[in-house]
């Protein structure tokens, strides 16, 4: 049988970095293949190339026997290679069939296009009404959108790019079940991601690539996670350490808060109430869209709310700003590394400034301490072991880990009585992860109260106390999150939620 | 005295039409995601071109193609400055409108109170006499009708066919455009090139049609109510000739009740159709959430297209 895809010697530098160096793989026919590696492997630049999206610098690849070196997108749609992307490509504005149209050479026309949309996501099981603005869809939905563009095609090969990273658990099996249907009818597919027990279950044959060389291959059944793991990562890596103790005090009480978003595509908070005690981590799950910012932003006191919803030790904060709350011990590090948490064109020491000011003494009468400010990210590059030739280096120099361990380290070393943290190892590579995971039980450890809001249930299942998960806006009850299994956190996150959605949505 | 409604309509009609034609050209820019602040720059090109070739050609058709080219020559300036030099849009913008207005002032020298050719009006004079309806229906001059007919082709473009999804995909999303492989810089430059050749023909009208004169700084800032219509009208093609027309009726009604002396300054009411842009605007922007949902989501920013 002759491969489906053949890569050979694939090479692509940008500068200053070897994105992909010299990588060969093949992909059969009707075979699932996982692309593995950890962020900043080289996995995104491969598909790229396969799209049409980058040029290679060298290399050949072969599809289906005949020499393959698309130009464009466009070129690889024609030959028959589809890709869902990471970061959605959809357009919020525009319904779903529009989205679909876009990524079609020869829509047809838009009443034929609907019917085919409804055929298709009936054939493999992704319920999707074509008239609806993409974005009021869940994020599932949206993949399904990306999807269904995909199969109108009639691929050959389909990419999907950490497809997982924005699912429930329930979701994830029906995704599954759709890529199982495909495989078996022949369509072959490269699935990237860095979680290893889903390519354990769903993939035939993996390709592992770190820091862009190709370092090895394996048949994913017939070897262990940590296996894989090691190849990836390059040595075997610590699990986060902490030890049983009581919870103290509470120290930070929510109750009744609810928040209309600012943006039109936004989620409001309904009523949520929390409490967080001292030596506690709370872990809140939810897949992305469900009022994660909302509720950062109403912690942290960029959106005001009545001081009664919000009390820390029992005096009511809601209604302060960012920088009292800094002050009475309430930090936050948001999600966003460029732009909210860290103003990527200025220094670190800068940024050290930004929310170190207050309770590092960072200036006087109206003037910045420098030298103080300087020691400030110094200590905080130390002590986090963030990877910079000095303090002085724009945040948006450092790569996703790096600044992360930074913006972290920076709430962190300004001893908070409470942390709130968003996604806090989100794009980060697993070593930094694991150091970011440490510190944060380390806070909790030494008596502060830690919120841990994050997408990544394994994360979540391994640092917190106590779990409660955000859907549509709503928190639920919080349950120890020792003992709790996989698929009673993806009820807690509403399952498969948009299934019966969908179905109002398209009889309404 | 009192003001008769007929002509009053007709006058809004006349008076519209420029802020229209420059509208419409924004609107279709806007909606590829790039903010050209440059209108009131490009119109004024439009006028001096437009003026300056009627004057020596006779011929009014070659005016209105000089006032586009004119005009889509500075928009191309705008073109390469933010599309492919990435510069800042709104100075970018800023700028296009000062170095128009310069250089349309040094075009223009001397040929203030030339004579122009008539412009021919579509429709014969039998039909202009039926009363009330002749007048405001069929006395117009040609360009009227065709910025009538041209905000019905833009509806239709962007609501109907691939090419107006494909731009509206653009100024929503222009990384998501890119990723499926459409040319977000070339698809911009075109709608840049669109917008510069309305304005240009707005500007014409103004200079050849409806004033027939040249005198420096004649566009009086139709450019910038143009720019206030697009977000008025919620980059909605059928709002931008109601906005156009409120903004026409407004100035038209302005100038009879000055000729009437009522009991209002007259600066405030040169300053009326202004005022109640302004008023309007505030009125519309006044609930965010639902003018944002229309608004290109990837407006005034730049695309630069990384692997």
């Amino acid at each position: 049988m002759t491969a489906l895809l053949e890569i050979e010697g694939l090479t692509k530098a940008y500068p200053g970095v070897v994105a992909n160096d010299a990588v060969s793989f093949s992909v059969q026919p009707g075979e699932v293949h996982a692309l593995l590696g950890e962020n900043g492997a080289g996995k995104s630049t491969l598909v790229k190339m396969i799209y049409g999206l980058v040029k290679p610098d060298r290399g050949a690849m072969r599809l289906r026997g005949a020499a393959y070196a698309p130009s464009e997108p466009r070129a690889a749609r024609a030959a028959g290679v589809a890709m869902v992307f990471q970061h959605f490509s959809l357009f919020e504005a525009l319904s779903v069939a529009e989205n679909i149209a876009l990524g079609m050479e020869n829509p047809p026309k838009a009443r034929d296009l609907a019917e085919r949309i409804r055929s298709v996501s009936e054939t493999y099981g992704l319920p999707l009404d074509p008239f609806r603005l993409v974005g009021d869809l869940s994020a599932g939905e949206r993949q399904r959108v990306e999807i269904i563009r995909c199969l109108l095609q009639d691929p050959k090969l389909l990419i999907m790019d950490e497809p997982t990273s924005v699912l429930t658990p329930q979701e994830v099996e029906i995704l599954f079940h759709t890529l199982r249907k495909l495989s078996s009818e022949g369509t072959a597919i490269l699935y990237i991601s860095h979680k290893l027990e889903e390519i354990r279950t769903l993939c035939d044959a993996a390709t592992i690539l770190r820091l862009g060389k190709k370092v090895g291959e394996c048949t994913p059944r017939e070897v262990t996670a940590a296996h894989m793991a090691e190849l990836m990562v390059g040595k075997s890596l610590s699990v986060p350490a902490r030890d049983d103790h009581e919870p103290g005090e509470v120290l930070l009480h929510v109750a009744g808060l609810s928040v209309t978003p600012a943006s039109p595509f936004g989620m409001p908070l309904r009523h949520v109430g929390l409490e967080v005690r001292a030596g506690e981590v709370l872990g809140i799950g939810g897949v992305a869209g469900n009022g994660q910012d909302e509720l950062l932003s109403a912690l942290s006191g960029e959106t005001p709310v009545s001081p009664g919803a919000i009390t820390l030790q029992g005096q009511p904060v809601g209604h302060l700003g960012p920088n009292e709350r800094r002050v009475l011990g309430l930090l936050c590090a948001p999600e966003e590394r460029l732009g909210h948490a860290a103003a990527p064109d200025m220094s670190l020491t800068e940024n050290a400034v930004l929310t170190g000011r207050i309770r590092q003494g960072l200036d006087a009468h109206g003037f910045v301490n420098w030298g103080k400010a300087r020691g400030f990210a110094e200590a905080i590059i130390a002590r986090f072991d963030v990877r910079t030739p000095g303090p002085g280096v724009a945040a948006r120099a450092l790569s996703g880990g790096n600044l992360q361990k930074f913006v972290i380290g920076r709430e962190i070393l300004q001893d908070p009585t409470v942390l709130v943290v968003n996604q806090p190892t989100w794009g980060v590579d697993a070593s930094a992860a694991a150091a970011i995971r440490q510190a944060l039980l380390d806070l909790a450890q030494g008596g502060a109260a830690v919120i841990v809001i994050s997408q990544d249930l394994d994360e979540l299942l391994e640092i917190s106390d106590r779990f409660c998960a955000l859907n549509e806006g709503r928190l639920s009850a919080p349950r120890p999150a020792r003992g709790l299994t996989m698929e009673e956190i993806g009820l807690m996150l509403g399952g498969a939620h948009d299934m019966h959605d969908v179905a109002a949505g398209a009889g309404a | 005295m009192i003001i008769d409604p007929v002509t009053l309509i007709v006058a809004l009609i006349t008076v519209s039409t420029p802020v229209l034609l420059a509208a419409i050209g924004e609107l279709v820019v806007e909606k590829a995601g790039v903010l050209n602040l440059g209108v009131e720059g490009m119109m004024i090109m439009g006028a001096v071109c437009g003026f300056v070739t009627a004057h020596h050609t006779g011929s009014p058709l070659m005016a209105f193609v000089a006032g586009m080219g004119g005009a889509a020559a500075l928009a191309m300036l705008f073109a390469v400055l933010t599309q492919l030099l990435m510069a800042n849009q709104v100075a970018s913008g800023l700028a296009l409108t000062l170095f128009g207005l310069g250089l349309a002032a040094l075009i223009g020298v001397g040929y203030g109170g030339l004579p122009v050719p008539p412009v021919s009006r579509p429709f014969p004079e039998a039909l202009r006499d039926i009363p009330v309806a002749g007048p405001i229906l069929f006395s117009h001059s040609t360009l009227t009708y065709v910025a009538l007919i041209l905000v019905a082709a833009v509806w239709y473009v962007l609501t109907r066919t691939r090419i107006g999804l494909i731009l509206r995909a653009v100024g929503e999303n222009h990384d998501a455009a890119h990723a499926l492989g459409y040319k977000v810089v070339r698809i911009r430059i075109l709608a840049i090139l669109f917008g510069g050749a309305c304005a240009g023909l707005g500007g014409a009208f103004l200079s050849v049609v409806r004033v027939q004169n040249w005198f420096e700084g004649m566009t009086a800032g139709a450019g910038w109510i143009a720019l206030a219509l697009v977000v008025f009208a919620s980059w909605k093609p059928w709002r931008v000739l109601l906005g156009a027309w409120l903004f026409g009726g407004i100035a038209a009604l302005q100038l009879r009740l000055q000729a009437v002396e009522v009991g209002v300054p007259v600066a405030l009411l040169d300053a009326s159709p202004y005022l109640v842009t302004i008023l309007v605007l505030v009125i519309i922007s006044s609930d965010r959430s639902r003018a944002a949902l229309n608004a290109p989501a990837a407006l005034g920013r730049v695309f630069h297209a990384s692997s």
